[in-house]
């Protein structure tokens, strides 16, 4: 590695303000929340000295951020705005709208535990929330990803199969308030490769009139619309590779569905999200110097959920875990990732054995410690010895861990 | 140094500049080419209240996000400190310890029980005060820290101060700064 004037070191919300000025929106509403809130100051002083053209709208809350965000870009408008945990939880009933209406917002969204007890935390539990609103979600394990997948979800959100907003995802406090390395693009490279936005509809284009967000009548296309919405979902399986791979060739840096790490060979994996996926792959860089086939899946993208991709990539694979940084409350069925992975897995002829552990809710550290007792775990179960528990609760401070 | 990850743990009290500090370390170890990360410890933080914050460095990519629990360096940039956290804990057994205080590291060695840690003493509070007109000893900690690494030379942390905080800040604040990183440079003791 070379430093150069593009090698800076960054807290990760500044990571993604810097891909925000980059992109440059039209419109950017939002209203501030810990730990997002670095964003909303750092790109609002972007705004406020005219480094960006942005119209930075200061709204009273995250239900009209999301307001104004869809409003904008109904009108035509590149649009961002961005949260965290209550705020996201307060635009629920505009996440459904900004994609039903096929609205290529892109948010980042420093993920945070959500009350109660009140804590500002580190958890998924505010973005697993939305996985059935309609956003595509891509995972970030440090501050280059967070800006790295920022810049590419402009282009994702636009792509004309499949225009849906796109949330980013970064874990709160371990990146966003994290002092980083990570290499900048040149400006006009990065603008080159998120491009222009051409909006094929819009309420200022008065060439071609359309009318947006109507009553869709007792017997109207309300299900055709929402069939589509799922089409663009699975047309996103296609483009975020596409755009990961453009992406590789503009900076050195390719993004996919997934990163596998020494999955080749491996016996034993491990599957998880953000920033865990860092101190997971240190623990197996160790392991495979001590000849253990063990091997990571970096979940990127969680919506849409790779099924196809990651039943290949887990073929002759014995035991997999399961890591979620948040929980589903289903009584004994585990977290959102265990589940999925689980019915992808379902008519898989010699899949292997699949153990959950919840880890890390309310920011409770996911320790080196804690990584290997998962690991001696796997390699336990590889080597015959029998689930004792198919869902854990990795760290607890009392009970079983 | 830092061909191995080496990490840092940080203990001030709450708007003495402990945060800033490590930040600081964090890049001026980027004009060295290394890797680092630097992070606080959050939480319901006030004013004068003990605070943690902390430090990865290395010559290779750090990819481990979790907290620092076994620091091979532990800074105490506040001295009333010694006597309200357990300072040492998790500290390696070949650790270094670098402490804010007049006392010498004979004195300090007589008071915590630390085998064979090195120790570090520089009176930042002295310094500062001197330096800066007002208790602020982050900066001179950090010199402490440098001096006792080997990280960055005196010239190099000043040219450092001069080039970064000389965007940020009136000439006469970073002036005074170099002044106390100069100084920290030259007062650092060891056995």
């Amino acid at each position: 590695m070379v430093v150069t004037k593009n090698t800076v070191a960054l807290i990760g919300t500044d990571a993604v303000a810097e891909a925000m000025r980059q992109i440059n929106p039209d419109v950017v509403a939002a209203y501030p929340i810990t730990p997002q809130t670095a964003i909303v100051e750092t790109f609002s002083q972007m705004a406020a000295d005219g480094i960006v053209k942005t119209n930075f709208v200061a709204v009273e809350s995250e239900h009209s951020a999301m307001s104004a965000a869809i409003g904008a870009a109904a009108a035509g408008g590149r649009v961002m705005t961005c949260t965290s945990s209550q705020g996201l939880g307060f635009m629920w009933e505009l996440l459904y709208i900004a994609s039903g209406l096929r609205l290529p917002i892109v948010m980042p969204n420093v993920n945070r535990a959500l009350s109660a007890p009140i804590n500002i935390h580190c958890d998924h539990s505010d973005s697993m929330g939305a996985r059935d609103s309609g956003w595509i979600q891509l995972f970030s394990e440090n501050a280059q990803e967070a800006y790295d997948n920022t810049l590419q979800a402009t282009r994702i959100a636009e792509h004309p199969d499949i225009l849906l907003p796109v949330m980013v995802q970064l874990d709160g406090f371990i990146i966003s308030h994290a002092v980083d390395r990570l290499e900048l693009i040149h400006d006009d490279i990065a603008r080159e490769f998120v491009g222009e936005l051409h909006p094929a509809y819009s309420l200022l284009n008065s060439s071609k009139p359309a009318s947006v967000g109507n009553f869709d009548s007792l017997y109207g296309y309300f299900f055709e619309f929402k069939q589509q919405q799922e089409e663009g979902m699975r047309n996103a399986l296609q483009v975020i590779q596409e755009v990961g791979k453009e992406f590789g060739k503009a900076t050195g840096r390719s993004y996919g569905l997934f990163e596998p790490v020494g999955m080749d060979d491996a016996e034993i994996a491990i599957i998880a999200l953000g920033s865990a996926c860092g101190t997971v792959r240190s623990e197996i860089e160790c392991m495979r110097e001590a000849g253990i086939p063990i091997g990571m899946i970096k979940l990127r993208s969680f919506r849409p959920f790779p099924a196809a991709e990651l039943v290949r990539v887990l073929e002759g694979v014995k035991v997999v875990a399961v890591m979620d940084r948040s929980d589903s409350f289903a009584g004994g069925m585990g977290g959102p990732v265990f589940m999925e992975l689980r019915s992808a897995l379902y008519d898989m002829p010699n899949k292997p054995q699949v153990i959950n552990y919840i880890y890390g809710l309310g920011g409770r550290d996911l320790s080196i410690e804690l990584t290997q007792k998962v690991i001696n775990d796997l390699e336990e179960i590889a080597g015959g010895k029998e689930v004792q528990q198919k869902v854990n609760y990795l760290g607890l401070r009392e009970g079983e861990e | 140094m830092a061909e191995e990850l080496i990490e840092i743990r940080w203990h001030a009290r709450g708007g003495q500049g402990a945060v800033t500090a490590a930040k600081t370390l964090a890049e001026m170890s980027l004009t060295k080419d290394m890797f680092f990360q630097a992070f606080p410890e959050y939480g319901p933080e006030r004013m004068g209240a003990p605070i943690q914050c902390f430090n990865r460095l290395s010559e290779n990519k750090i990819s481990t996000y979790c907290g620092i629990t076994n620091p091979a360096i532990v800074v105490v940039v506040d001295p009333t400190l010694l006597e309200v956290v357990d300072i040492s804990t998790g500290l390696a057994a070949d650790g270094t310890l670098i402490i804010n205080t007049p006392k010498n590291p004979s004195e300090i060695r007589s008071k915590i029980n630390l085998n064979g840690r090195k120790i570090y003493t520089v009176d930042a509070t002295h310094i500062s005060l001197e330096a800066l007109g007002r208790f602020m000893p982050n900066i001179p900690m950090l010199g402490a820290l440098l001096k006792a690494t080997g990280l960055l030379t005196k010239e190099e942390a000043v040219d450092f101060l001069r080039n970064n905080f000389g965007k940020k800040f009136p000439s006469k604040v970073v002036e005074s700064n170099v002044v106390a990183m100069e100084r920290a440079f030259e007062e650092v003791e060891t056995e």
